[in-house]
């Protein structure tokens, strides 16, 4: 299985969409007045918060589509958008980690945003052993595709229940805490900044899944060989 | 009908297939003592391994009470769910159960159901061993009401994590690893309205956190019932 030319071409893309989002971060995107230049971290933070949740969101679509369609296809897609989606919200988190040390004084604190994305890290890995645990690929792909399910059902209402305790994590876009420590008011290039790693963010979240899908694909193929050779 | 043909009755109805489950289980219970048993047991440990890791005295005991409770609970219960789910695998009962012509959630919803009473029947058993370890009383009906109902959401989800889990190769380890992360959410909400009537709050205080729990416990059970036919189809 050759690869596909769309796929180098997206490659290509997606590397120099990087490159430009993180020359944005650096040389575009001012440095915020308060917290100085570790408010960079930010762009990045989001958007990669963004895809894990995006992810997700894909994994638990692909689970219910291989319920009723039971195409392997889907399989693949769950398990890719999972894996993707773990090193993603490791990023957030770690990034977030990274931010807060010096805003909020701490690496970490229990509000419901850090305690939710850890969590929902738990669920997919959690997942990844359901889905090493059974050694028949259809029951595999079927279990995985409910405990997707299941996982990205249960996510929002653990945040749901924490939120109801205050939080001091800031709500940059849309709405703001006056008790949040650590917010701040995004010039128009911040935010153009933070849209283009967003959509930098989601190009390599669509090359990524493509990559991981055909990997599968060759796995089953490899798979199938060994078989066959065994007759 | 005509003379000499045998009437079949292929489609039993749903409850009654329903309690056909719940009452085989009860039945296996009082007869082999196996899970009641267990989980008490464990219980009664869970609570001593507390009592020492956390030197429990009056003074901070009260404000602990309730996520001893829980834990205990919820450690308790994941015992049970695997046993429960166990004893189908191992000797064929589930293949026997699934031939049965009936409905399968039927047979979810009696697994569930009998789980759901071992729960119960496990906390009332722990809840006045607690309080007399303790010297305090903790028993109360809306304690009770908020067990009953978390435990209904804890099961819900549980048995059908468990009935994925006992398919596995890793099946000892696997439920609590499925499990906690997923019910996270009926566990704060328990954890909340029985730390609340534990410290004597007036119970429309703590009405959110009913509404929460009746809301998870919906939420739970539905998803569960719809994609149970998928855990077991073979």
């Amino acid at each position: 299985m050759k690869k596909p030319v769309a796929l180098k071409v997206l490659d290509i893309v997606t590397i120099i969409a990087l490159l430009g989002a993180t020359a944005m971060v650096f040389f575009y995107a001012p440095i915020e007045r308060v917290m100085g230049a570790v408010q960079k971290v930010f762009y990045f933070h989001v958007a990669a918060g963004w895809v894990g949740m995006l992810s997700f969101l894909f994994a638990a679509v692909a689970g219910i589509i291989f319920l009723v369609k039971k195409k392997k296809i889907w399989d693949l897609v769950g398990v890719a958008a999972v894996e993707i989606g773990i090193i993603f919200i490791f990023i957030n988190i770690v990034t977030g980690s990274i931010w807060a040390r010096p805003i909020w004084n701490t690496w970490w604190t229990w509000d419901p945003r850090l305690t939710t994305a850890t969590i929902m890290e738990l669920v997919y890995i959690a997942y990844l052993m359901l889905r090493q645990g059974i050694d028949d690929p259809e029951r595999r792909a079927r279990f995985g595709a409910v405990y997707a399910i299941v996982g990205f059902l249960s996510v929002p209402l653990t945040f749901f229940s924490i939120r109801i305790f205050r939080t001091i994590h800031p709500v940059v876009i849309a709405g703001s805490d006056p008790t949040a420590v650590g917010t701040f008011d995004m010039t128009p290039a911040m935010f153009q900044t933070l849209m283009v790693g967003i959509v930098v963010f989601s190009i390599l979240f669509v090359d990524l899944v493509w990559h991981r899908i055909r990997l599968g694909q060759l796995a089953n193929q490899v798979e199938e060989m060994k078989f066959n050779l065994q007759d | 009908m005509q003379p000499g043909s045998i009437r079949l009755n292929t489609k039993t109805s749903f409850t009654k297939a329903m309690f056909a489950v719940v009452w085989k289980d009860l039945i296996a219970e009082v007869r082999g003592k196996e899970l009641i048993s267990a989980m008490l047991v464990f219980a009664l440990l869970v609570i001593f391994i507390f009592n020492f890791a956390l030197e429990l005295d009056p003074k901070t005991r009260s404000a602990l009470t309730a996520g001893i409770l829980w834990v205990t609970i919820t450690f308790a219960g994941t015992l049970g769910l695997n046993r429960s789910m166990a004893v189908e695998k191992d000797r064929g009962c589930l293949d026997g159960l699934l031939l049965a012509p009936v409905d399968r959630t039927a047979i979810y919803f009696g697994k569930s159901l009998a789980n759901w009473i071992f729960m119960v029947i496990v906390a009332l058993i722990v809840l006045p061993i607690y309080s007399i370890l303790y010297n305090t009383n903790i028993i109360s009906p809306a304690l009770l009401l908020v067990i009953v109902l978390g435990s209904e959401g804890y099961v819900a989800i549980g048995t059908l994590l468990a009935s994925m889990a006992v398919q596995a190769r890793t099946r000892d380890i696997l439920l609590p690893i499925l499990l906690f992360p997923v019910i996270l959410p009926v566990l704060i909400a328990a954890v909340k309205a029985s730390a609340g009537i534990l410290n004597g709050f007036p119970l429309e205080d703590l009405q959110t956190w009913f509404n929460l729990l009746i809301v998870y416990d919906i939420i739970f059970t539905s998803v569960a019932f719809m994609v149970f036919d998928s855990v077991v189809e073979e």
